[in-house]
């Protein structure tokens, strides 16, 4: 029996110029905050941008842009809704606010899946949030999506770093394009997380204070592009 | 029309298997597809005739249904999915992403929603004929 799912994958994406993963192994690092900043912030310099939610056991980034009443569109597939002027899908549409306790094998087969029926317009950008860990949909996209890079956001804390220095391992043995690495919530001057990015031989890209307002602007797309924090993804985003 | 994508990946991966095995030309192709998505097969089966291409053209494209079963994984009880006992909106969010049943879907005996899907999944290649 063979899954027929995979072999289409690379069709459906053929579109988009460049597919960037957001990852960095820890939770709580301001993954899916950085994505959908990053997301707006590319939509409204106008490039043709998707957002894809891949965290399918907690998803955020609807909740961090406000997202609601939103359905995909049924044709040939799965046709992804836009939101602030771009592509925009997340598991919720399916699964609303109930809680989808997911094992490894099911995030994987969701992912094939999702991966397999939406129907991406033409993008320059398709931003993926990914969950924490290095588990299934990390290495179910660098198995199957072909022009997959990686965008690695992490804290000053070690903690972090150490699971940072283990995914920049795996991507390097793997061979798969890592864009660098964004320092966020960043309160004390240290350039620990730079020299030690550097000695991983990855690109600092650079670093994000940590904005105490941010909090304020959860499902509020117009005060989040307000803050310190969205200036801050701005600079990078030119890096990226 | 969500069969339609289905049955893209369907002819790409019949192809793909074609061309590894040197067939000239493909005589049938046999699917299998999970009651869990519940899938519609007139639909697929029409998407399959539309997209058929080369050493497909002329393929014979044969459908069975496999029962959803499920296994709680917490007290082993093992039952057959039902779409009845579920409202509409939960059939079609299940239809488009299987695995969000367990966002719905209880285990019958005790309650867990941590239960495997045995069978009866999604769409499966069961074989690839042809002449070489």
């Amino acid at each position: 029996m063979v899954d027929p799912r995979t072999s289409i994958v690379n069709e459906r994406l053929k579109g988009i110029r460049r597919i960037i993963a957001v990852s960095g192994g820890k939770g709580g690092v301001g993954k899916s905050l950085f994505a959908s900043t990053f997301a707006l912030i590319l939509a409204r310099k106008g490039f043709r941008v998707g957002l894809f939610d891949l965290d399918f056991t907690s998803p955020s980034t609807h909740t961090i842009l406000g997202v609601q009443d939103l359905q995909p569109r049924e044709e040939k597939g799965i046709i992804p809704p836009q939101f602030q002027g771009f592509e925009y899908m997340s598991i919720i549409y399916y699964s609303g606010d109930h809680a989808t306790p997911l094992r490894g094998a099911d995030v994987s087969n969701a992912l094939i899946e999702l991966l397999s029926i939406v129907r991406w317009g033409k993008l320059d950008y398709l931003i993926l949030d990914m969950p924490p860990g290095i588990g299934d949909a990390t290495l179910d996209l660098i198995r199957l999506v072909e022009r997959i890079e990686f965008l690695i956001v992490t804290t000053p804390s070690q903690l972090a770093f150490e699971t940072v220095k283990r995914l920049a391992g795996l991507l390097q043995t793997m061979r798969i394009r890592v864009i660098g690495v964004v320092e966020n919530m960043k309160f004390a001057h240290s350039d620990t997380i730079q020299r030690e990015t550097k000695t991983l031989g990855l690109a600092f890209i650079g670093e994000i204070p940590f904005d105490t307002g941010i909090e304020e602007t959860i499902g509020k797309t117009d005060k989040l592009l307000d803050t310190a924090f969205a200036e801050k993804v701005k600079q990078l985003a030119l890096k990226i | 029309m969500h069969e339609w994508a289905l049955a893209e990946a369907v002819i790409s991966a019949a192809s793909g298997a074609a061309e590894k095995e040197g067939f000239r030309e493909v005589t049938e192709v046999r699917i299998r597809v999970g009651e869990l998505q519940q899938i519609e097969q007139d639909v697929l089966m029409f998407a399959l005739q539309q997209i058929k291409k080369a050493k497909l053209e002329s393929a014979e494209f044969k459908i069975e249904e496999a029962r959803a079963r499920m296994k709680c994984r917490a007290c082993g009880h093992t039952w057959i999915f039902n779409k009845k006992k579920l409202d509409e909106s939960v059939v079609e969010a299940i239809h488009f992403v299987p695995e969000v049943a367990h966002a719905y879907v209880k285990c019958p005996k005790c309650g867990s929603p941590d239960f495997e899907v045995v069978e009866g999944r999604g769409v499966w290649l069961l074989s690839v004929k042809g002449v070489k």
